[in-house]
């Protein structure tokens, strides 16, 4: 299957953010398509997790351009890219633990009622309706999130992103968190959001965690792009080699940042 | 022996236990409220009972003294209001004292020395326009905190640790030190007294309103649920919490009406009205700065639960991070919090140097420290996120009560820092201890 006749969901191309004299991205070139599933790999400090913050809007990028759908974005905070779609999960959860699961999933675009209170009610209605698809067994809703388990907060954490109808979905290490059986859970809904035509960046340091899941991967190091690959026209084992020496295999489309052979 | 005696102990209280859980989580009653609840009734009994023992004459739990109780407690209750807000947000405001002076002083200078010139002595806009500049002036000053804190990056510490110095050296410099008084007599009722006060019809007016406002409130609660089909809560613990809320509406009513005038007061108002008011009972009723703080409590209470204000105050609190991801503005957040401290400051301001009918230098000295003594006992958590308008007030309650009491029972000031000091500290190991067991 050729991606080049369709129009990319995302396309982020000659990226780069310095923090100080780093350069913690350095040109980066990405781009996801619809239905599609983009694994970034690196290592801690690869730059991955710093790229994909500058997608969702926290880190505001020193160069480089952002298409959505073909039209070029302006993406200078989380709400502008929640304005196009772009919904995030974070490795820490990014969930206030002191308030309820509804107050969450709402954060930032609570229901109001007429006379521009918080609707409590309408919120928790709909938040039972997301959560009774996501994860039937949550029954939690008027206990503050500290009081929850890993799986149960990362269901509250996706709940909140396609509550919104999310259409580009970026989930920093989904499973970091989680045991297996949850683990397995998560894995299921990415499935199944496939199948919507949404499109999902998965961030990790650990090629097992989304191997079996991701349609390609990208690969950074110290910054820069190693390569892409279709996964399945590569072995788990040359991918840790680009993660590791940044050695691009045949099969891989080399990047700026791939070892040069001599 | 002993075992056994233990175990059936135990076990009994472990039913017993059953039974008021189960009430509590029907009537959805807070058990911190309980316990605070139950400190001020000790307090309360204790300073009363004390003072019959060993003085000869029990004068707390009298209409007079309860009367002045909640006058003293409307200042530092406001402030607590919003210093719960700030608190939440894990910043901390040391300068609201300081703010007081140097408010209660422009607004005494405006009222006595400057507006009279322009437009005379007695004029009936002069309290409007002081207490207008007050509330301007405190929310300059606390949007300043804010901005230094948020957009500048210093430590809330830091910035109002300065204020407490820069606002009181302010506060004497403006009239030298001098004391500015009398203060305009519309302006002095704001502060409370006899004539600062709604008296017997209007005390009723205020309770009736305030009855059919918790009925409408869990009437339209219930609706909402039955709404959205959630489970109700059984009919007899509404109506169970409309009695108690009502029946403490009332019984509120009854206690500042059984307050009369004194006698002294009753000459005067007879002299300057011409008619003879000996014997006469004239109902202090409610005193302005109650109604005041009570409107503030509904108000902030109304901010933090219903408003989109509140949830992100919380969600600060919770999680600075994950509340900035969502598209939270925090430091304009951090910066609106600082504002709405000091607007709440200079109200509390107005009634302090109205109550004085003087405007000093030294007008709110400790205040913050009673402040943030008032929203922790009322169990605000210093490393935020946690924090609500009623325990703050109650709080700013249990601390006057103390303060108050000592005084009646013949304490002096040294005894009455060591306690207020010690119940402080007290306050929040057992709030820490009553917060691990229930994990």
């Amino acid at each position: 299957m050729s991606n080049t006749d369709k129009i990319p969901l995302i396309k982020m191309t000659d990226i780069s953010i310095a923090f100080g004299g780093i350069k913690a991205v350095d040109h980066v070139d990405i781009d996801l398509f619809p239905g599609e599933v983009v694994a970034v790999l690196g290592h801690n400090g690869a730059g991955k997790s710093t790229l994909i913050k500058i997608l969702s809007g926290a880190y505001k990028r020193d160069s480089g351009k952002i298409f959505v759908r073909g039209e070029e974005a302006d993406i200078n905070n989380p709400r502008d890219a929640k304005k196009y779609g772009i919904e995030t999960i974070y490795q820490t959860l990014a969930v206030a633990d002191n308030v309820d699961a509804a107050a969450n999933l709402y954060l930032g675009r609570e229901i109001l009622t007429k006379i521009g209170t918080l609707d409590d009610t309408a919120m928790e209605a709909e938040a039972r309706k997301v959560m009774g698809r996501l994860n039937p067994n949550f029954q939690r809703f008027k206990e503050p999130v500290s009081k929850l388990s890993g799986g149960q907060r990362q269901s509250v954490a996706i709940a909140r992103a396609i509550l919104f109808n999310a259409r580009i979905l970026v989930m920093d290490e989904p499973t970091a968190a989680l045991g297996p059986q949850e683990t397995e859970q998560v894995g299921e809904l990415i499935h199944q959001l496939k199948k919507d035509g949404i499109g999902i960046f998965l961030i990790s340091h650990d090629i097992h965690d989304v191997f079996d899941l991701a349609d390609r991967i990208a690969v950074m190091k110290n910054g820069k792009m190693v390569g892409y690959a279709n996964t399945k026209d590569v072995t788990k084992d040359e991918v840790l080699g680009m993660i590791i020496l940044g050695k691009c295999p045949p099969a891989a489309i080399p990047g700026p940042g791939a070892m040069q052979e001599a | 022996m002993t075992e056994t005696t233990t175990t059936k102990y135990g076990a009994a209280k472990v039913e017993h236990q059953g039974a008021i859980s189960r009430f509590l989580e029907a009537t959805e009653i807070n058990t911190r409220l309980l316990g605070m609840l139950g400190a001020l009734l000790i307090i309360w009994l204790g300073f009363h009972f004390y003072g019959e023992i060993f003085i000869g004459r029990g004068s707390f739990l009298t209409p007079r003294n309860l009367w002045n109780l909640s006058v003293q407690t409307s200042s530092i209750g406001i402030m607590s209001t919003g210093m719960v807000l700030v608190i939440i947000t894990r910043n901390i405001d040391l300068s609201v004292g300081s703010m007081i002076g140097v408010i209660g002083m422009a607004m005494g200078l405006l009222q006595v020395e400057i507006l009279p010139q322009y437009v005379g002595l007695g004029h009936w806009s002069i309290w409007i326009l002081a207490v207008i500049t007050g509330l301007v002036l405190g929310t300059v000053i606390g949007a300043f905190h804010g901005w230094l804190i948020a957009y500048r990056k210093i430590p809330a510490f830091i910035v109002t640790l300065g204020g407490l110095m820069v606002w009181r050296g302010m506060a004497f410099l403006s009239a030298n030190g001098r004391t500015i008084s009398p203060v305009d007599p519309t302006f002095a009722l704001l502060g409370g007294g006899p004539y600062g006060a709604v008296g017997e019809v209007g005390s009723w007016i205020v309770g009736i309103v305030a009855c059919v406002g918790v009925v409408w409130m869990l009437y339209s609660g219930r609706q909402a649920s039955k709404r959205h089909d959630f489970k109700l809560k059984p009919m007899w613990a509404e109506i169970f919490i409309a009695v108690i809320g009502c029946g403490a509406i009332i019984s509120s009513v009854l206690l500042v009406n059984a307050y009369p005038w004194p006698k002294g007061i009753l000459k005067a108002y007879g002299r300057a009205h011409d008619i003879d008011m000996t014997g006469v009972f004239v109902s202090h009723g409610f005193a302005i700065p109650v109604l005041i703080l009570l409107a503030v409590g509904i108000a902030m209470t109304f901010l933090m639960t219903r408003m989109r204000f509140g949830r992100y105050v919380y969600a600060i609190g919770g999680n600075p991070e994950a509340a900035a991801l969502a598209g939270i503005n925090t430091r304009w957040m951090t910066l609106k919090i600082f504002a709405l401290m000091g607007m709440l400051t200079s109200i509390s301001a107005v009634i302090a140097s109205a109550r004085l009918n003087s405007a000093t230098n030294a007008l709110g000295t400790l205040d913050e420290l009673y402040v943030i003594a008032a929203a922790v006992i009322g169990g605000t958590s210093l490393t935020g996120g946690v924090g609500t308008i009623y325990g703050a007030i109650l709080g700013a309650l249990v601390m006057q009560s103390l303060l108050s009491g000592m005084v009646l029972i013949g304490f002096d000031s040294a005894i009455q820092r060591v306690v207020v000091g010690s119940v402080l500290v007290l306050a929040v190991w057992i709030d820490t201890v009553y917060n691990s067991r229930k994990n």
